[in-house]
């Protein structure tokens, strides 16, 4: 009797679960998170179809093969999925630049300088300082915050639009770190007897402190690090300073408005250099994730790291939302290695172009949308409005306007 | 003197590309749009110019008359970049939608639609596409004078034609109807629209010209670094973004500006053999000093000249005609 009595409590308590559940599901479909999500799926499905058609007129014969690498490739191998992973915490990172900039107003193109220079600061504590990997982190988020507050600086107080000193900084700190490396004869590989003399020394022979811990995992892949769960835990943080904390309002108003946030007693200048310094040290921190592995070595280069760039399209399909930004970078990288495996029938660049029809789907997102609340949403939002004609609150909120958000989007320039 | 023939015939080489990319986003921005998207706009360019280049070389129109061919590459260039141009202006003018996200999508899709269409030309792992023997205007002679170094060491039919683009501008932008509602456009669309301009058609206009000369700009610069079309501009496009910006939205500024640049780009490879330029004999690779010096140049004039900058008021703001 006594365990009857028990699954009829259990029994009763799942119902109530699963019935307090459904009006939340319901009420998810009206939220504007939801709706977001919803868009940048379709972006994503029609994305993939165009790289299909690509394919299928390159290589009739292999492009549904091309498809499944494309899609599976990430997870084809358990070296496969790590290497996502350690794809994805560099590119989550210079995502977040980008995005926590685009959240403040301003549009933070020179996160591949700043990753070049966070990256540099990284090794040189590495190699040269010999300090362990947290120092190094620290040091190229200095580095990094350093390179991206010289175009806040000339924003804040000579007034010069910062998407041109970003690009005239990115130059100027490739040429700067290649200089520094090839007259530091410590950092390259043939003061250590290796061969090539445009790269850096392994940073594992000189300095294993120096290397992220692989939590016990190097077994499985070397690509296995604590760098994707510190990109994410940086994520998180930023979230919680734009979106829970006075000074990460105050940061946004100034993306806003900035006359009106001065008006509101915002020191708009400090916040420009400052928002453009958090950046450079997120995108820097970018850069000492990806060599701080121990599985790749810096080169004296001309061509600048496309990981940089590579942070534009993840801050914008994932909206700038730092939240978003974590799948948005894990998206790409997966994409990324799996058009790795498509390899050789197609060319990898086929997903660029994926990536690249995506984002400016993105663009549609207002269309789409609409489309989506028209068609999915109908029957609710009809609903509603007979409740409203009828005088009764109903069950749920109205219909939020979504036009309110072109503003929020349009907020940088 | 042989050495400044080289200096200048690399400079004008060089600057060709940089005035007619720059002159191309006045335009955009004199209607109120910001194109960004320049970068991929003159790969989309270089890649078809040099397509149609490969395609007549060795046809018998390329053997009797060779710069006919080259005005067709150049022409086909233009359109296609155009066209390639009103992807952006349909976001962001039609779609209202931020007008970097267009920007940054066609700078992603130009290089690689390029790798993959070269490759597709071509067969794999073929990434460049030479230029043919018969494209320079002509050629130096071996002991040439200063002044055959500098009109015809690296002579194309780009430099002629961006002449031309320059004075047409200068004149469009200033002395036409049309130049002054563009302008209108950029700064205050709404009083344009009251009078009864179409900003959407202006905005479109603008953005177009620009795409144009930006794809003419590609197969400049593709001539310009002389190994052939390789799917990059090597950051050219935001460059000339920059040019822009220094030369202050006026044209004739504009060409000056680029003049400046190019002048130390090519100072900064040919660093070796200028004699009066510091050799920094104890500094490794320090040719990468002189590929810093356009750059920092251009920010220090930036920082000095920027409180008299004046940028199109309604640059960058979609314009919604619901709203006025």
């Amino acid at each position: 009797m006594k365990i009857k009595a028990f699954f009829a409590t259990c029994l009763t308590a799942v119902k109530k679960f699963f019935v307090n559940l459904w009006p939340n599901i319901k009420n998810l479909k009206t939220k504007r998170g939801f709706n977001s999500i919803l868009a940048s799926l379709f972006s994503i499905i029609i994305g993939i179809l165009v790289g299909l058609v690509l394919m299928l007129i390159i290589k009739p014969k292999d492009a549904f093969y091309g498809l499944s690498m494309m899609l599976s490739g990430g997870l084809s191998s358990v070296s496969n999925i790590f290497q996502v992973l350690y794809t994805t915490a560099p590119l989550m990172m210079t995502g977040l630049a980008v995005g926590f900039a685009f959240k403040t107003g301003l549009f933070n193109i020179g996160a591949a300088g700043q990753y070049t220079v966070g990256a540099f600061c990284a090794i040189f504590g590495a190699i040269i300082l010999k300090m362990p990997w947290y120092v190094d982190i620290l040091l190229a988020a200095v580095g990094g915050a350093i390179w991206g507050s010289i175009p806040g600086i000339f924003k804040a107080l000579r007034n010069v639009n910062e998407v041109i000193t970003s690009i005239m900084f990115n130059w100027i700190g490739l040429f700067l770190v290649d200089l520094i490396i090839a007259n530091t004869p410590k950092m390259l590989s043939t003061y250590y007897g290796g061969a090539d003399q445009s790269r850096t020394v392994d940073i594992t022979a000189v300095n294993l402190s120096a290397k992220l811990p692989s939590l016990g995992m190097e077994r499985l892949s070397p690509y296995m690090n604590v760098g994707i769960f510190i990109a994410i835990f940086l994520a998180i943080v930023m979230y919680i300073v734009l979106s829970k904390t006075t000074f990460g309002y105050e940061l946004k108003a100034c993306g806003y408005n900035k006359e009106s946030s001065k008006y509101a007693g915002i020191n708009a200048k400090r916040n420009i250099i400052l928002s453009m310094s958090i950046s450079g040290a997120l995108a820097g921190i970018g850069g000492a994730l990806t060599y701080l592995a121990g599985t790749s070595t810096m080169q004296v280069t001309k061509t600048m790291s496309p990981i940089g760039f590579n942070g534009i399209p993840v801050a914008l399909l994932g909206t700038s939302n730092p939240i978003g930004i974590i799948f948005s970078a894990l998206f790409i990288a997966y994409i990324q290695i799996g058009g790795n495996a498509m390899q050789p029938e197609f060319a990898t660049e086929v997903i660029d172009i994926v990536i690249s029809v995506i984002i400016y789907l993105s663009a549609f997102s207002l269309v789409f949308k609409q489309l989506i609340d028209k068609y999915l949403l109908g029957r609710k939002h009809k609903k509603d409005a007979r409740d409203l004609l009828n005088g009764s609150s109903g069950n749920g909120t109205p219909p939020e306007p979504v036009e309110a958000e072109v503003v929020k989007e349009g907020g940088h320039k | 003197m042989n050495v400044f023939g080289d200096l200048l015939s690399s400079m004008i080489a060089f600057a060709v590309p940089l005035i007619l990319v720059a002159l191309g986003a006045m335009f955009s921005e004199r209607s109120g749009t910001i194109n960004i998207a320049l970068e991929g706009i003159m790969i989309i360019g270089g890649l078809v110019a040099s397509l149609i280049f490969k395609f007549l070389n060795g046809s018998a129109l390329a053997a009797s008359s060779p710069q006919l061919c080259v005005l067709i590459g150049i022409v086909g260039a233009a359109v296609v970049g155009a066209i390639y141009s009103f992807f952006l202006a349909f976001a962001s003018i039609r779609l209202k939608a931020d007008q970097t996200i267009g920007g940054t999508a066609l700078n992603i899709m130009a290089p690689a639609l390029a790798i993959v269409i070269t490759w597709a030309v071509q067969g794999q792992g073929q990434t460049a596409i030479y230029t043919p023997s018969w494209v320079p205007l002509a050629t130096a002679p071996i002991d040439a004078n200063f002044f055959e170094r500098v009109f015809l060491k690296s002579s194309y039919l780009t430099t002629p034609i961006c002449v031309l683009i320059i004075i047409a501008t200068w004149v469009i932008i200033y002395k036409t109807k049309f130049g002054l509602r563009l302008r209108s456009c950029g700064e205050n669309p709404a009083a344009a629209d009251s009078v009864g301009i179409n900003v959407y058609k202006m905005r479109y206009t603008g953005v177009m010209i620009s795409g144009a000369l930006a794809g003419i700009g590609g197969i400049a610069f593709t001539l310009a670094a002389g190994s052939g079309f390789a799917s990059t501009v090597a950051g050219y496009g935001f460059l000339a973004l920059a040019v822009m910006i220094f030369g202050n939205w006026q044209p004739l500024k504009i060409v000056l500006a680029a003049l400046l640049f190019a002048f130390f780009k090519s100072l900064s490879g040919m660093s070796d053999s200028i004699p009066f330029l510091p050799s920094f004999s104890n500094i490794k690779e320090s040719y990468y000093i002189y590929l810093m010096i356009p750059y920092i140049v251009t920010m220090i004039i930036l920082a000095l000249t920027s409180k008299k900058s004046r940028a199109p008021k309604a640059e960058g703001i979609p314009y919604d005609k619901s709203s006025r």
